[in-house]
């Protein structure tokens, strides 16, 4: 029997409404063709309206000496020299334009004296770089976007959840979803696809990531035949709260450390000042008053460590736990209150820098943080990995299909820089959107099997049909789920072991065994664990591509930290790891050299040392 | 561990009933906590929505014992536990199923509000320049989560139903930050009387008092709309002026 579905035909499909899908929707529509974007939950929802420090961008109105050479140069330091560098000088390029343009839709962020853009100063970025709105930049980011393409003509389908993309050939020609709502499917025929479905946070036990973090366009993209890079390059974001445990893993924004914070052991200690790595000794302060004078804008003044990479921050808090100088509940402290010594009115100024910060430890934690330190310590926060694409029109190596923003992967090279998400969102959103529309109108509609969508239909259906024979005796989805989660903070988390990451693979294959029998009971109306359910194909998929890649990097770099091989090995950094789906189904790796950097771009690097 | 009754409201737009659900919980924990572990070991198709659990993105809006809030950032410790805790959907939109509702009604009340038109830019260079303390206001109702929560408890629309007549406290407050962005250059006092509806609002600050973002929406945005109103529409000099005043 055929399976009843609703048929959509756009020219472009634009799969996930954060910044990059709404950025991305945006300028298809504005190049003049019919544009349909899917989110899985509410328009303005989305993951980025969680982002708080701010958006990277070279506008130099804090500091003039700021330019995109030097955001360049930063952007690919803390990548540790695997990114994808025409992207790197891309987005240290057009970032500022992105920018300006939110400006001109409605988005009103913190000013200067003079009345421009104010800039704050973030881990990594050598001069004030990051376009903010206290610490809620990204509910500001994503408003702006959706209030600004809700008059675009643009069709948005909310609340709906893509299960899989539909191929002619070797071109992907539009996906299968379902509504949330009744569970009645759909099929989005479309002459180019977007996907920007953001992270996989939702893979690991502790994590910033909502629910929708489940790697959805990562795995959408790679059983379509799409190719995956950099899966093993996981950022552990130094500060995510750790007490009291139902917050766990909520973030705390780097902004707390970008606006004075300090980080210190139960010995109150600041442990950040031990370690200092080779490559940012020359930018880094090693006294606690020229620390602090650069977070006051002190042009001559260096960096406190504090302020070093998320990924040497992560490492050094756990380092410190490890040895036992850890917070009572297995963290470290984090004081912005300390800055009382210094300023007058900390307690406001305290509350107008980070007001989210201020209500979200009172609240959540019952703790002022005007009075006292917060407890933190590491937490999943990003890939950067993802679809691979092309730097100047961000298609996969699957025609007709992109990616944009966190999905897709190389700006951000083993280790992101706090702020180059918002801006890689926007810088990238809108050249997805330029290049599906152009991709669009230079090709016809592709068409669909029916025995494609059947067996879609099929697969979705399945967790229902053991449901009914098991008759409430199955497994259900969450403990599979809750299971997987655990194994990966466990042996794939933010140290990494050769014989933990193998026990992990197998691992693996007993929780692919369980995913396949999940049981379902209830009906498809708005039945989360339906949706659970079908999201476990994605984490399992997203996670495997994590375990194999880590596996196969015997070198420590950026968010990939391997206790067996510590250091970074010079040879596997001219690589990046390719993941893609075998003729056989099962998942194949290789290695695949780092492109020649033009010479313009090495001099720039040369002239940043 | 010390245990709690959720007694949650499960049904659909046909009707439903209240589900008592029993469950152990510990220090800190908030009601979406409770409601998800529900979830996960009891009612696996229990329909609710939430994304960042962390007050920022306004999904999880429900009533909690008759209030309405955000069950995200309801701690345990905030509410009575030793009786059974209701949990009901926000009861001024349609019941999709159990604490999902259908607020598509906001998006599209969103959609009629005309939208931001900035003067031109400033600056050669194409920006605008902007005093913060003349952006202060206007950032205080872009904190807007947009959780609906104002809308719910308005009375115009939970027990009037003026849905057709009267867009709510959320748009008001977001017509009140065009209205009041320094680089905006529309007008949109006609129809905030007219289309929609703000002679309706009675200020009784209902909508205040359970912003979970804590701005206050009547002092601040819709009473100098109000103003703005009566200004244009009301006031006899003000019109005389209109017809009076040197054209051009």
């Amino acid at each position: 029997m055929a399976t009843p579905y609703e048929t959509f035909e756009y020219d472009v499909l634009v799969i996930g409404a954060g910044g990059a899908g709404l950025r991305a929707a945006i300028e298809a529509s504005a190049a003049g063709v019919k544009v349909g974007l899917v989110c899985k939950s509410l328009l303005g929802k989305a993951h980025t309206v969680m982002a708080e420090g701010g958006m990277a961008a070279a506008m130099g109105n804090v500091d003039d000496r700021d330019n995109w050479k030097v955001h360049f140069a930063d952007t690919m330091r803390g990548g540790q020299y695997v990114n994808n560098w025409r992207m790197a000088e891309l987005h240290a390029k057009e970032a500022p334009a992105r920018v300006y343009e939110l400006e001109a839709w409605g988005a009103v962020f913190d000013r200067t004296k003079d009345g421009k853009i104010l800039q704050r100063n973030f881990g990594g970025h050598k001069y004030p770089r990051l376009a903010h709105v206290g610490d809620r930049t990204g509910l500001e980011m994503i408003r702006t976007l959706q209030d600004h393409g809700i008059h675009q003509g643009i069709t948005v389908h909310m609340e709906w959840t893509i299960v899989t993309l539909l191929k002619d050939g070797e071109r992907v020609v539009g996906a299968f979803g379902y509504d949330r709502e009744r569970g009645r499917f759909k099929i989005l025929k479309a002459k180019a696809v977007v996907i920007a479905s953001g992270g996989l946070g939702r893979a690991y036990k502790i994590t910033s990531n909502s629910w929708e973090g489940t790697g959805d366009g990562h795995s959408l993209a790679y059983h379509a035949g799409a190719e995956l890079l950099d899966m093993e390059f996981i950022q552990f974001h130094p500060t995510g709260m750790i007490w009291p445990p139902s917050v766990q893993g909520l973030l705390v924004t780097e902004s707390v450390r970008g606006e004075g914070g300090v980080l210190r052991n139960k010995d109150g200690h600041r442990f950040m000042f031990d370690d200092i790595p080779d490559n940012y000794k020359s930018q880094t302060s090693t006294d606690p008053e020229e620390g602090w004078r650069y977070t006051q804008n002190d042009k001559n003044a260096r960096r406190p460590p504090e302020l070093l990479t998320r990924d040497h921050v992560a490492r050094c808090i756990n380092r410190e736990v490890k040895a036992g100088r850890g917070s009572p509940h297995g963290g470290v402290f984090l004081d912005i209150s300390w800055i009382k010594e210094k300023i007058p009115n900390a307690a406001e100024h305290i509350k107008r820098k980070l007001p989210s910060m201020y209500h979200q430890f009172m609240q959540l934690a019952n703790l002022d943080i005007t009075k006292e330190p917060m407890e933190v310590g590491p937490t999943t926060h990003y890939a950067m990995g993802g679809v691979r694409v092309n730097g100047d029109t961000q298609m996969s190596s699957v025609p007709g299909l992109f990616a944009a923003g966190e999905c897709a992967a190389g700006l951000h090279g083993a280790n992101r820089l706090g702020g180059n998400s918002l801006s890689d969102l926007l810088v990238f959103g809108k050249r997805a959107g330029e290049f599906a529309a152009k991709y669009a109108k230079e090709n016809s509609a592709g068409q669909i099997s029916d025995a494609q969508i059947e067996e879609a239909a099929r697969q979705a259906i399945e967790p229902f049909e053991y449901g009914a024979k098991a008759g409430g005796s199955a497994e259900g989805p969450y403990q599979v789920q809750h299971d997987l989660q655990n194994m990966m903070q466990e042996l794939v988390g933010i140290v990494r072991r050769e014989d933990e990451m193998s026990r992990a693979l197998d691992g693996l294959d007993k929780l692919w065994d369980r995913a396949r029998k999940t049981a379902v009971y209830g009906n498809r109306e708005y039945n989360p664990g339906w949706h659970t359910a079908l999201d476990l194909k994605h984490l399992l998929t997203i996670s495997e591509a994590i375990a194999r890649s880590a596996l196969d990097r015997k070198e420590s770099r950026g968010g990939h930290f391997r206790e067996d091989f510590p250091n970074k090995d010079a040879e596997s950094g001219k690589m990046n790891i390719v993941i893609v789906k075998g003729a056989d189904g099962s998942m194949q790796l290789r290695h695949e050299p780092i492109p020649a950097m033009p010479d313009e771009l090495k001099q720039v690097i040369e002239e940043m040392k | 561990m010390k245990s709690v009754t959720f007694r949650i409201w499960r049904g659909d737009v046909t009707g439903g009933k209240l589900v008592d659900y029993t469950t152990e919980f510990s220090e800190g924990m908030v009601v979406l906590d409770i409601v998800h572990k529900i979830q996960a070991t009891q009612a696996n198709d229990l329909a609710c929505r939430w994304n960042c659990k962390a007050g920022k993105c306004g999904s999880c809006s429900a009533e909690i014992n008759g209030v309405p809030r955000l069950m995200c950032m309801t701690r345990l410790d905030m509410i009575p536990v030793e009786k059974p805790v209701t949990i009901e959907p926000m009861r001024a939109f349609p019941s999709i199923r159990d604490l999902v509702t259908d607020v598509s009604w906001n998006f599209l009340v969103k959609k009629k509000i005309k939208k931001f038109k900035p003067r031109a830019p400033d600056a050669a260079d194409g920006t605008w320049r902007m005093q913060q303390e003349d952006i202060d206001r206007v950032q205080e109702f872009r904190k807007c989560i947009e959780c609906f929560l104002c809308q719910d408890v308005c009375h115009v629309l939970r027990d009037h139903r003026k849905h057709d007549e009267f867009i709510g406290p959320r748009f008001l407050v977001y017509t009140a930050a065009l209205e009041m962005h320094p680089l905006d250059t529309e007008d949109r006092i006609e129809e905030l009387k007219q289309a929609h509806g703000i002679g309706y609002c009675n200020i009784t600050k209902c909508c205040t008092k359970v912003c979970p973002e804590n701005i206050t929406i009547t002092d601040n945005a819709i009473i100098p709309l109000k103003e703005r109103v009566v200004d244009e529409f009301y006031d006899p000099l003000g019109w005389l002026w209109k017809i009076i005043r040197p054209k051009g």
